[in-house]
């Protein structure tokens, strides 16, 4: 089967590349174009660590065609610090412990960030839901919780 | 901001304090490479291909057609495998390659749905499994037993005819008994007795990071293996047993793991990758689906337990009997000594028989879970307590307390226990303002406690000091949950310098002597007495050259806050000498400065918790929903309390999964019927409270910092805390898990 040709862009990057009609926008970035910070871990969108941002929505990219990158905007755990200086998500993960093994938090970093872009403000309640679509299972959630929430603070703080 | 807290204890600077793991900001920018994550030029795909059969003889498999297959560049079967014989055991750690062999590559017979009978390696995944479905095998399909029950009937196939119990074929395949006293006289001693059954349900370890491995074999035969495991050694010694080469032919590289949790201490998929790349001359790659990680690595084990318990009116428990069938799954080797063994080490009970039986049927082969077999004890005897302390009209935890062991307390299992902080824990629990607070309408409150035997064993550490003044930590240890971190807070704190000048790396099996499993809740105690030797040695170095620099005995130098000191009578005589200093200069007074030692680690010594759970049940819906939860637990010594709590936390979250949502659920083809994360239930974030965690600091007399162990004991306690709590809310007891929805309505209406 011929190869699609994509042409889109990662991470405020422009980036083109081929693809099987059928290949998920996860194994595309992770074997074609080399960006390994997105994770598999079920292939099958139960678990949150393939999270990718397309355009302004929050996906799982095992469950995204490559093909649907054509003219978008894609968004990965590597585009997510500014040069050496962490998002504060990510700084905040590393303070608060809210890593163990780490190969789900890019999944909970990106979807933590999406969360925070629509609503600066959640309740804890509102972060469990948010992210009940990434599974973690080395902390019992407590302590991503925490960080997000502080994060959500901090962000507040510097915005008012 | 790097530091969170202030030093809490004795003055340390770094020991206890919240500092930043070395290896933070690779895996919050995605950088850190784990196993599925590395690539080599030349590179092809290896695939499995599993057992259709739960059960089946092999007669014969026709790779032919699929070597045909244009991409196609080798194909394995268990005829490449270095063939143990069965009747001779070959031990591995706790493992026996005649087991793990047949494990990873099905020989007489498939044992289980799922189980590998031949793997390709191609130029494509595609073509790879393509080229499986070309393979044709001539299996014989045999009657099959799933669960316990259906293993153990007179009539049962039988998975291993020249395995026998009692003198008969049988699929019991190993028996352990701890005896203390004489449990027929503690039992007519006893003034209540409660006797009851229980059962729980295989439950997977559930890492988000499914199995993988990449590995490339030069024409000279060397190999490099990359790949996610819970032992870079583990790794070598299996792949070198099953490809019948030597282990200095293998460089075994341990990628960052996405969790393991026990399921990780075992291979599955490096000797095929071996077997494969060795035969086509490429690197291999394999990657396991998530539902072959479901169907084919191991569980811990499902469980049928009877327990009984007797005490006198006055709340002395004086007998206790417990007997503990566990599935092994298709391979000899369920966790019937944490069973048997951490069952009643909690309580000084004068007469004990515990017996474990471990039961083969015809399921994946069971790997080690977080505290392997304990939990399945701990639930069964803490839901007994918790029925007798409600006979003897005495608080659950204060009943806890008055039989709780202490110091001296001979336990069944063997030791006669040193200092221990089970009181303290129960004490914590006890005051805590939790253990008080009022339930609202259908809540309930449950209180257990756990232990866990902790360990030591084999461990390497290298200490070298960079030109520059600054130091490199090298162990042996796969950094599963933030270890590099209390690496770096003991080494800074023994050097008396800033953690950040503390570089903590994981050597592969060329670069860093022999280091046992990150697993049993070793790895911060023994990592930490290498580390600390390995340091000191350093620092005895740093004084002689700074002796040597001054001209004076090195006797007559002591080492502070990171420099050396004239001390004694020359005390005050020279300017201190800082790292950065005799690292400038370490040519001229001797060499490079580093010292590496290798040890095996002892004086573990048992963890204990005590937990407390409260639920709320939805009559309507059958759910049952963890609303607050506080752990307490002796852990010796926090070295990082953050990773301490870490250790807690995930080890009730899984506690909770295994008591509420988590099971095996088989078909009539006895073919796993939910290998997914949506129909295999994990806890989700919305599923879960906080998890309070209340850290006890009995220090570990055997210890250089105190340390125990923590990453065990967590999972102990949660079943039955969670059990009784449920029964406190609906004043009704379930005796199996999990306490799933279903199962929860269908006896809320049954009611």
């Amino acid at each position: 089967m011929a190869k699609l040709h994509v042409s889109t862009t990662i991470n405020d990057e422009p980036v083109e590349f081929l693809c099987d009609p059928h290949q998920s926008l996860l194994d595309a970035l992770r074997t074609t174009l080399g960006l390994t910070g997105t994770k598999e871990g079920c292939g099958t969108g139960d678990c949150g660590a393939c999270s990718v941002m397309l355009d302004d929505r929050l996906v799982c990219s095992c469950l995204t065609l490559a093909a649907e990158a054509e003219g978008k905007q894609i968004a990965t755990i590597e585009g997510m610090a500014q040069g050496e200086r962490l998002h504060p998500l990510q700084q905040k993960f590393l303070e608060h412990a809210a890593l163990q093994c780490g190969i789900c938090t890019p999944g909970f970093l990106i979807a933590a960030k999406a969360l925070l872009e629509r609503n600066p403000d959640p309740s804890e309640t509102e972060v469990r839901f948010w992210l009940a679509g990434n599974l973690c299972r080395c902390t019992g959630y407590d302590k991503i919780v925490h960080a997000v929430m502080e994060t959500a603070a901090e962000m507040r703080g510097a915005a008012a | 901001m790097n530091v969170i807290d202030k030093p809490e204890v004795l003055g340390n600077k770094w020991i206890g304090q919240r500092t930043i793991r070395p290896d933070g900001a690779d895996k919050v920018t995605g950088r850190a490479a784990y196993a599925a994550d590395t690539a080599m030029p030349g590179m092809i795909w290896g695939k499995v291909l599993r057992s259709p059969h739960p059960h089946a003889r092999i007669r014969a498999i026709d790779t032919s057609k699929a070597e045909a297959l244009p991409g196609v560049k080798a194909v394995v079967t268990s005829k490449d495998v270095v063939h143990f014989p069965l009747e001779t055991p070959v031990p591995v750690g706790i493992q026996d390659m005649r087991w793990m062999s047949r494990n990873v590559m099905a020989r007489e017979k498939a044992l289980f749905h799922g189980h590998p009978v031949a793997a390709i390696a191609a130029t494509s995944e595609a073509i790879a499994a393509e080229a499986c479905r070309l393979i044709e095998v001539d299996y014989e399909v045999l009657p099959w037993a799933i669960d316990i029950d259906d293993a153990l009937k007179p009539d049962a196939p039988i998975l291993h005819d020249f395995l026998t119990f009692e003198g008969k074929p049988s699929n019991i395949v190993g028996k352990l008994e701890h005896k203390l006293g004489d449990v027929a006289a503690g039992f007519a001693e006893a003034d209540v007795v409660i006797e009851r059954s229980f059962r729980t349900e295989p439950v997977h370890q559930g890492y988000i990071e499914p199995h993988a491995a990449l590995v490339s074999v030069a024409p000279d035969g060397k190999a490099t293996i990359w790949s996610s495991s819970q032992g870079q050694f583990m790794v070598r010694a299996m792949c070198a047993y099953m490809a019948g080469i030597p282990q200095s032919d293998i460089r075994a590289i341990p990628a960052e793991i996405g969790g393991g949790f026990g399921g990780k201490t075992i291979v599955y998929l490096e000797p095929i990758a071996l077997l494969l790349a060795r035969k086509s001359g490429r690197p291999v790659k394999m990657v396991m689906s998530r539902e072959e990680v479901f169907r084919a690595t191991g569980p811990t084990s499902g469980s049928k337990s009877t327990v009984k318990i007797g005490a006198t009116k006055d709340g002395r428990i004086v007998a206790a009997q417990g007997t503990f069938h566990l599935q092994a799954g298709a391979l000899p080797g369920s966790p019937i000594r944490g069973a048997a063994g951490c069952a009643f080490a909690p309580y000084d009970i004068p007469n004990v028989q515990a017996l474990g039986f471990d039961v083969v049927s015809n399921r994946s082969k069971v790997a080690a879970y977080r505290a392997p077999g304990a939990p399945i004890g701990a639930y069964a005897v803490e839901c007994v307590l918790d029925e007798l302390a409600a006979a003897l009209k005495m608080d659950p935890l204060e009943f806890r307390l008055k039989n709780a062991a202490r110091e001296g307390t001979k336990a069944a299992h063997g030791p006669v226990f040193p200092r221990i902080g089970l009181v303290e824990t129960i004490e914590a629990a006890l005051a805590h303002p939790h253990y008080k607070a009022p339930l609202g309408k259908h809540q309930g409150r449950g209180v257990a406690s756990g232990f866990w035997f902790n360990a030591g064993g084999e461990s390497s550490a290298q200490v070298n000091v960079t030109e520059d003044g600054n130091v490199v930590v090298t162990t042996g240890h796969p950094d599963i949950g933030g270890s590099r971190a209390s690496t770096a807070n003991i080494a800074a704190e023994l050097l008396g310098i800033d953690y950040r000048r503390v570089s903590v790396l994981i050597g592969d099996t060329a670069t860093i002597g022999y280091s046992n499993l990150t697993g049993g809740s070793r790895v911060t105690f023994a990592s930490a007495m290498v580390v600390t030797q390995a340091t000191e040695k350093v620092i005895t170095t740093l004084r002689g050259r700074a002796a040597k620099i001054w001209k004076i005995d090195p006797d007559a130098v002591k080492w502070e806050n990171g420099e050396a000191l004239p001390a004694g009578e020359n005390a005050g005589k020279f300017p201190g000498l800082s790292l950065a200093e005799i690292a400038a200069r370490a040519t001229e007074t001797g060499g490079p400065i580093g010292a590496g030692i290798q040890l095996n680690t002892t004086g573990a010594e048992g963890g204990f918790a005590t937990h407390i759970c409260d639920v709320e049940v939805d009559l309507d819906l059958g759910i049952v929903r963890v609303v607050r939860y506080t752990a307490f637990q002796d852990v010796g010594r926090a070295i990082h309390p953050s990773y301490v709590e870490g250790q807690m936390q995930g080890g009730v979250a899984q506690g909770i999964g295994w008591a509420l949502s988590e099971e095996y659920i088989y078909d009539k083809q006895g073919r796993v019927d939910n290998a997914s994360f949506l129909d295999y239930r994990m806890p989700v974030c919305s599923d879960l409270p906080m998890i309070d965690t209340g850290i006890i600091e009995v220090p570990n007399p055997k210890h250089p910092q105190g340390v125990r162990g923590v990453g065990e004991v967590p999972i102990v306690p949660p079943l039955a805390a969670v059990s009784n709590a449920v029964h406190n809310a609906l004043g009704r007891r379930f005796y199996s898990l999990p306490m799933s929805p279903p199962r929860v309505l269908a006896a809320l209406e049954g009611a």
